[in-house]
């Protein structure tokens, strides 16, 4: 299997740069707005994915010459970037510093749900018009398609590099991204500065979109969700907001992948991407090229969570509320409201889960679906392979998530702010990426099938009644668990993790500690979801729980306020509950929550309920 | 002098600062400082602004690690321990911008002060100790209850210390409090750790002189009290009338060390601040914390 001679490396090599140079327009992108704005930009993979489309349509629609769809695709792209910065972010420069990250979050859902309703989620072709040639050296080939790559990556870069050293505006950029405050006394226009790099940014991405596109000659509305995540990872490795130090990286990620692709196989390919990130932010949080260890910069006091008061519910009315929804069976009896409402518990136990980490404790994960993929998986395969009952096998899926899930999160937990987001996201995929790939205990690409149904006395719990009163039963024992967690001494503590762990930890906090019980409740939560989810759905796959879940359930969280117990049932209620119940069509489910999310951050940080 | 200065140390030092160096990047913040501060002596550490006085107490408290020396604290070598570990070992610090827990209450705040004495932290084996935390915070036998409402009440006790500032606010969010009431609720927490040795960085920044007349008043009697002080503070004549001993740090290093009277008329001391300051605007009593500049100025005022 291993090539022996040297002409298949080259080839690996070539391709290794190729991909490198695709991924340093992104992360130079990434570097520059994380330099004016310090933030890392979410959405920027979606512009790609925009970039990609611009692309087809000049291509097949209109069928350009291959520098004007260039063009086209620059400018289209530069313009989505400087609409993101002025609608998305700029409303959002003086909120907290969760807001603009969350609100990257929700246009890149916007925009990949936007896509998805106008050209279809099916992948299509994006030829190129290049000649087909290719140079044959030393065992090797170059094609034009490769050189045009290359060239592209080259002049951006030099005309970046002009750019920032030769002109006005460039000059205000790189006196912004060296000390915003400073450069605004000075007269410098930092929102003109923003809009100009978000511009540039997105121009890089939308090219680079394109040339993916070209290069591989297929393009699709979810393209840009790992593009994105390689950007940013191409932008860790050479330590954020570094430009140079993007293109390095970049071009390391892509012979990484390239390299491991020949020594292990395509289906491996993603996954050392999210194992480099996960090694970058462990060990070297600055970047490969960052000398010094440097303190976190104070003050820090505060900036993450808005101030809020949150709507304390009387307890009359928990317990009528709880009373009312366990007696909803008894009044209506339409199987598919119940088996829809029954559903939205199933979603609150994730949402549940993740407003212990998010909220309470800050840790504003991102990969929180894996968690439900574990506990569902571990469930499925301890009752179908090792034969547990599964009525066990729920509660012991719930403590293998909460292992599993602390133990892959744990590197992360020395980690702040948008680094964890980044982390977890990484940890979510590359859970997927192992069930994907460890066939011989998950069997796969073709998922579970034949998972039991949760029985009581070999009477199975299938019928509408069951479906919604089990879940409903189980998400209130948890909630009421999770209330009474709050309400000790651990609630003050892991919420003054999230207030100011500087401070937290001068008073004795263990931060470790803390974080790490916090995701094993987590984990257990959203283990047994999961678990739940596989018994009532009898089939589950690497795809079940996709990273779109997170997001949603990032959604429910924030809709039903931080931390926020009662508002994490809310939250799904409303995000699963109403839609299904007003019949939206599914496919505008997604584009929804995304402008749910966006909403909410803009207008409403604190959510229904409150932070807590 | 050097006799007097003898005979006013106490016997059992409390903390020893030895060599202590810390470096970033080129600049030197701290450089070979020593330093110690004996049981129950209150010990101010003056300096112009960036002389790297914050510095030395993030050394000292754990949140950062020095490049060389070493800070031994009741006769223990804890150089370079973590933060949480120190404040187990009885140390308290307050933050020179404020650091309160924004989202939780004024009572909250003050029982995260207690934290290290929990009973149910205190088990530190790995997996089990968290385990175990969480079963008691859950299950809350009569023992854990008891200890809460033990603490609550103590903390409310500390609260009334500050008089009527904050204990009509108990249960009000730390965010909505005024700047001074914020240092306040710093104090109270770092008294609820039952401090052996308490830092306090600027308590009195940005406060009026009423309030900071107030301040004056606490920290005497907590000096009163026994507790051991190293006190960092920028206004001068509460630095002389608080302190046992006076440290005055330039550029990282001890220029002048001594008792306060003595030190407020060093020539290096007073050249210290003539240099970095030209003598000016002195705001000590503006009542907002002008951050960085401003303060420097006030120490001049012993120049005359
Ligand atoms: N994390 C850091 N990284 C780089 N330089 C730092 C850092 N912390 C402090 N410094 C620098 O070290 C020097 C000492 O700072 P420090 O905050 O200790 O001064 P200070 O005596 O507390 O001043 P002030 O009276 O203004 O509070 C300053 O020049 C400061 O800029
Ligand atoms: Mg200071």
């Amino acid at each position: 299997m291993l090539p022996t001679t040297l002409g298949p490396w080259l080839d690996y090599t070539i391709n290794g740069l190729v991909i490198g140079n695709i991924y340093a327009l992104l992360a130079v992108g990434l570097a520059l707005i994380f330099g004016v704005s310090h933030l890392i930009n979410f959405a920027h993979g979606s512009v790609y994915m925009v970039g990609a489309y611009i692309g087809w349509l000049c291509v097949t629609k209109l069928a350009l010459p291959l520098p004007v769809t260039f063009v086209t695709v620059a400018a289209g792209c530069g313009l989505l970037g400087a609409v993101i910065e002025r609608v998305g972010l700029r409303p959002l420069r003086n909120a907290p510093r969760i807001a603009p990250l969350l609100a990257t979050i929700g246009l890149s859902v916007v925009l990949d749900q936007s896509a998805q309703l106008l050209f279809s989620p099916d992948p299509r072709a994006l030829p190129t018009q290049l000649p087909t040639w290719r140079i044959a050296i030393g065992g090797g080939s170059i094609g034009a398609l490769d050189l045009l790559i290359a060239g592209v990556g080259i002049g951006s870069a030099g005309l970046l590099y002009g750019f920032l050293r030769f002109t006005k505006l460039g000059w205000a950029v790189r006196a912004t991204a060296l000390d915003r405050d400073a450069a605004q006394q000075c007269g410098v226009d930092v929102d003109k500065v923003n809009r100009t790099v978000f511009a540039i940014a997105s121009a890089l991405g939308g090219v680079s979109g394109l040339l993916v596109g070209m290069y591989y000659n297929t393009i699709d509305p979810n393209m840009g969700f790992q593009a994105g995540l390689k950007g940013i990872v191409a932008q860790l490795i050479g330590g954020v907001g570094n430009v140079p130090g993007a293109i390095a990286g970049s071009l390391l990620l892509g012979l990484i992948e390239s390299y491991g692709i020949a020594l292990f196989g395509t289906s491996y390919r993603n996954l050392f991407a999210f194992v480099a990130l996960i090694l970058i932010l462990v060990l070297r949080p600055n970047g490969l090229f960052a000398r010094a260890r440097r303190l976190p910069p104070e003050p820090l006091t505060g900036t993450f969570i808005a101030p809020s008061r949150p709507l304390v519910l009387p307890k009359w009315a928990v317990w009528a509320l709880a009373a009312a929804a366990l007696a909803l069976p008894l009044v209506v009896q339409q199987p598919y409201l119940l088996q829809t409402l029954g559903n939205a518990w199933l979603y609150a136990l994730l949402a549940l889960s993740l407003t212990l980490v998010a909220g309470t404790v800050g840790q504003v994960s991102l990969g929180h679906a894996g968690l439900l993929a574990i506990g569902a998986y571990a469930s499925s395969l301890l009752a179908l392979d090792a034969g547990v009952p599964v009525l066990l096998a729920v509660p012991l899926a719930g403590l293998v998530a909460a292992a599993l899930g602390t133990a892959l999160v744990y590197p992360a937990f020395r980690l702040r702010g948008h680094y964890v987001s980044i982390a977890t996201l990484a940890v979510g995929e590359i859970v997927t990426l192992v069930i994907l790939n460890w066939e011989s205990l998950t069997r796969g690409p073709i998922g579970v099938t034949g998972i039991p149904p949760l029985s009581v006395a070999g009477k199975p719990l299938v019928s509408g009644q069951w479906v919604y009163w089990v879940p409903l039963v189980v998400l209130l024992a948890f909630a009421a668990l999770q209330s009474r967690l709050l309400n000790s001494h651990l609630g003050r503590t892991l919420r003054a993790i999230r207030e100011d762990d500087v401070a937290a930890r001068s008073y004795g906090v263990d931060l470790n500690r803390y974080k790490g019980l916090a995701f094993a409740v987590a984990g257990f939560i959203a283990g047994v979801g999961g678990a739940l989810m596989a018994h009532f759905y009898s089939y589950i796959n690497h795809e079940t729980f996709p990273a779109p879940v997170s997001m949603l359930a990032l959604t429910m969280v924030i809709l039903g306020g931080l931390g926020n117990v009662a508002g994490a049932v809310l939250g799904a209620a409303v995000l699963v509950g109403l839609p299904e119940l007003f019949r939206a069509a599914a496919e505008y489910r997604m584009l929804i929550y995304g402008v749910v999310l966006l909403l909410l951050i803009r207008f409403r940080p604190q959510g229904l309920l409150g932070t807590v | 002098m050097a006799d007097q200065l003898k005979n006013s140390l106490p016997k059992k030092p409390l903390l020893e600062i030895a060599g202590l160096t810390r470096h970033f990047g080129g600049l030197t913040a701290v450089n070979g400082l020593s330093l110690t501060v004996g049981q129950g002596e209150l010990v101010s550490v003056i300096g112009p602004n960036g002389a790297g006085k914050t510095t030395l107490f993030n050394l000292i408290s754990g949140l950062d690690a020095p490049d060389a020396g070493s800070v031994t604290f009741e006769g223990r070598d804890v150089t370079g321990l973590s933060a949480e570990r120190l404040a187990a070992l009885g140390l308290a610090r307050s933050f020179q911008h404020g650091r309160v827990f924004g989202n939780l209450s004024v009572l909250d705040n003050v029982l995260v002060g207690a934290h290290t004495r929990l009973r149910a932290v205190k088990p530190r084996i790995p997996l089990v100790g968290p385990l175990v935390e969480l079963a008691l915070a859950l299950i809350r036998p009569p023992s854990v209850r008891a200890e809460e409402e033990r603490l609550r009440a103590e903390a409310k006790e500390i609260v009334r210390m500050f008089g009527e500032r904050l204990t009509p606010r108990l249960d009000k969010p730390a965010h909505s409090l005024s700047y001074a009431n914020r240092r306040r609720v710093e104090i109270a927490r770092a008294l609820a750790l039952h401090p052996r040795l308490l830092l306090l960085d600027e308590p009195t920044a940005g406060m009026n002189p009423t309030e900071t007349a107030e301040m004056l008043e606490i920290i005497r009697g907590l000096k009163a009290r026994g507790l051991t002080i190293l006190l960092i503070e920028h206004k001068l004549d509460l630095v002389m009338q608080l302190s046992d001993r006076v440290v005055v740090m330039d550029h990282g290093a001890r220029i002048a060390e001594g008792l306060p009277a003595a030190v407020a008329s060093d020539p290096a001391v007073i050249e210290a601040y003539l240099g970095h300051k030209a003598v000016g605007a002195a705001n000590q009593d503006t009542g907002q914390d002008t951050g960085q500049d401003g303060d420097a100025a006030v120490p001049v005022r012993i120049a005359h």
